[in-house]
């Protein structure tokens, strides 16, 4: 297939692109099986040894009751990894359809979507978000619900430009004359020429999805402790921060960072393989 | 004028959103704020004053009827009108994003023209590191790691607990912005104190920003500088300063306007993070205790002011590029 073929090509000519596809591989099997791995487990506190700084046993120290650190990150990447795909694939899900509606169809169809999503992308999102948690309650699902409703314009907007521009082409014509109906030819000749856009778009808002659910519980509003995250470690660890003890806040923190960054250059360079025309 | 119009059904809708938000938010208010023992009439009282007993029609009308006096009701939590406990917050927020913001344009346009410039050198490499990184560390952690750095280890910083020094001698307000009252009262010790506080926020919210202004001043200029007008200057044998200074980064800071929205949107999502991390008393961490307390009222009026305020920013950049593009003011 031509896309693996790009692939191949591209990740001999991008090294780093390489790297973080392997780096994010990496993460993935982690998260499956590193809860099997880890020696202590994530949720036994052990008063005696709490806030004990890192140690080769313990290489991201204990926190305030005696967690392992290091166990609750491997433990929490499941979660976040999880909360990071499913919003980002039901995103995905509804902005495909939205857009390929109002991008073929025009007309009022694409003005309500167009003011739907208007109106969403005229919140700041992450209070948007914020405001959808709170409203809905603080869970896991809701979470992934409110991101994924603010990642919604952007997939909407990207299925509709590149669908808009289709439409009166030449193989769309020969499907109509070749006798397709008007949602055979969206679904089976439109929507796939999307799909490179959309993989480069996924991997791009990925990161961000992550960030944005691990600052929706940093905030308080995500998941409840002792719930092993990203989000609510660090914001354990930061009364610690000002006495002293860096390494409750630090390791889930630099944890986020590194997974979202490699996330970012894996976009970056998916991009410029997909899209030439965008290599800068 | 006509953008003013056609900004009018978004207004709208966000007017729509934030109603049914807070409707739906959890928790009965009339009995969290009846009190530690509440009797049933208090309760039923309470319901009764909240408009809380009638359809969410009425309540909807009701709602927009004080909208159109300008008033967004009173905060159950600090029982004052919200306008007012807004417009009380807004210019510490104000000069929290404001300073992120100047900061952030100070590192990410030299960065993206110096990136555009030499591409593919050195700098274009760290141009490229900067703005990547920038974009994927949560304000929250980098506001973390500057406390402790700053703070805890060098000591250079105070405490993350606010504005001011809490031992300082309170300063009159006039303007609300700490350091302009300090000036307006030649004040240096209350100036060099606010600054002090205001630092270490206002970077880690910078930060924020640099990241997508960095990229796009970039793209812009790479786009500038290969078109043709920048051909026949070239051709003209025009200095070399005059023609990326004057120029090409006149025509590249039209795609910059346009991003100016969503940077906005990126530093006011972040500005409520940086605000909880460093108890700095702004809109922001307004609208979280208000989250928490089920403060109907405060979060609808928090979330109605920042989309407006965003919508006019939209609309404002609109009106600017119209005046800074002779094309799009040509066409009307």
């Amino acid at each position: 297939m031509a896309l693996t073929a790009a692939l191949q090509d591209g990740f001999r000519r991008d090294p780093l692109t390489a790297v973080t596809a392997g780096f994010i591989l990496a993460v993935c099997v982690l998260a499956l099986i590193g809860p099997a791995l880890t020696v202590y487990d994530p949720l036994a506190t052990d008063p005696a040894n709490a806030l004990m700084p890192p140690t080769w046993l313990r290489p991201c120290g204990t926190d305030q009751v005696g967690r392992d650190i290091c166990a609750r990150i491997i433990y929490a990447t499941r979660l976040d990894l999880f909360i990071a795909v499913s919003a980002v694939v039901i995103a995905l899900a509804v902005g495909s359809v939205i857009g390929s509606l109002a991008g073929f169809f025009g007309g009022w169809v694409d003005r309500i979507a167009m003011w739907v999503t208007d109106t969403i992308m005229a919140f700041p999102l992450f209070l948007l978000a914020m405001g959808i948690v709170a409203a809905l309650g603080s869970s896991v699902e809701n979470i992934i619900y409110a991101t994924a409703i603010v990642n919604v314009p952007f997939y909407a907007r990207t299925v509709r430009a590149e669908i808009n521009q289709r439409r009166d082409a030449g193989f769309v014509e020969a499907a109509r004359v070749g006798g397709n109906g008007p949602f055979r030819i969206l679904a089976f000749h439109l929507f796939p020429t999307t799909v490179p856009q959309l993989a480069v778009q996924m991997t791009l808002t990925m990161g961000w999805a992550m960030l944005n659910a691990a600052a929706l519980s940093f905030i308080g509003l995500g998941i409840r402790p002792p719930t092993p995250e990203w989000g609510i470690m660090v914001a354990e660890g930061a009364s610690f921060i000002i006495t002293g003890e860096w390494w409750v806040a630090l390791f889930p923190g630099l944890a986020l960072v590194l997974v979202v960054l490699s996330l970012n250059l894996l976009g970056d360079g998916l991009r410029d393989m997909i899209d030439p025309r965008e290599r800068r | 004028m006509r953008r003013l119009v056609l900004g009018l059904p978004t207004l709208a809708g966000v007017i729509i959103v934030s109603f049914i938000l807070t409707r739906l938010l959890p928790g009965d208010p009339a009995v969290y704020f009846a009190g530690a023992a509440p009797t049933a009439e208090a309760i039923a009282e309470l319901r009764k004053t909240l408009l809380l007993d009638h359809s969410l029609w009425d309540q909807f009308a009701a709602y927009l009827v004080q909208l159109a006096r300008g008033d967004l009701g009173r905060s159950l939590v600090t029982g004052q009108p919200v306008v007012k406990d807004l417009s009380l917050r807004f210019p510490a927020t104000l000069e929290l994003t404001g300073t992120a913001l100047a900061l952030a344009l100070l590192v990410a346009v030299p960065l993206g023209v110096a990136g555009a410039l030499r591409k593919g050198r050195a700098i274009d490499h760290i141009c490229r590191i900067v703005s990547t990184m920038a974009l994927s560390m949560p304000a929250f952690f980098t506001g973390l790691l500057l406390v402790f750095v700053f703070y805890y280890l060098l000591g250079l910083a105070p405490a993350p607990l606010g504005r001011v020094d809490p031992m300082a001698f309170p300063l009159a307000e006039r303007t609300g912005f700490i350091l302009l009252d300090a000036i307006l009262a030649w004040d240096w010790s209350s100036f060099r104190d606010g600054l002090a506080h205001l630092v270490l926020p206002a970077s880690a919210l910078a930060l924020a920003g640099i990241g997508p202004l960095t990229r796009v001043t970039r793209g812009a200029m790479l786009a500038v500088l290969t078109s043709d007008f920048i051909r026949a200057a070239r051709s003209y044998d025009m200095s070399r300063w005059r023609l990326v200074y004057v120029y090409a980064l006149r025509n590249a800071m039209l795609p910059v306007l346009t991003t100016g929205g969503f940077v906005f949107s990126f530093l006011i999502s972040a500005n409520v993070v940086v605000e909880k991390v460093f108890s700095w008393p702004g809109i922001g961490s307004y609208a979280l205790e208000a989250l928490v307390a089920s403060d109907y009222a405060a979060v609808q009026g928090f979330v109605l002011a920042v989309a407006t305020l965003y919508v006019l920013v939209n609309i404002a950049i609109d009106i600017l590029y119209g005046i800074v593009d002779v094309r799009v003011r040509l066409a009307g």
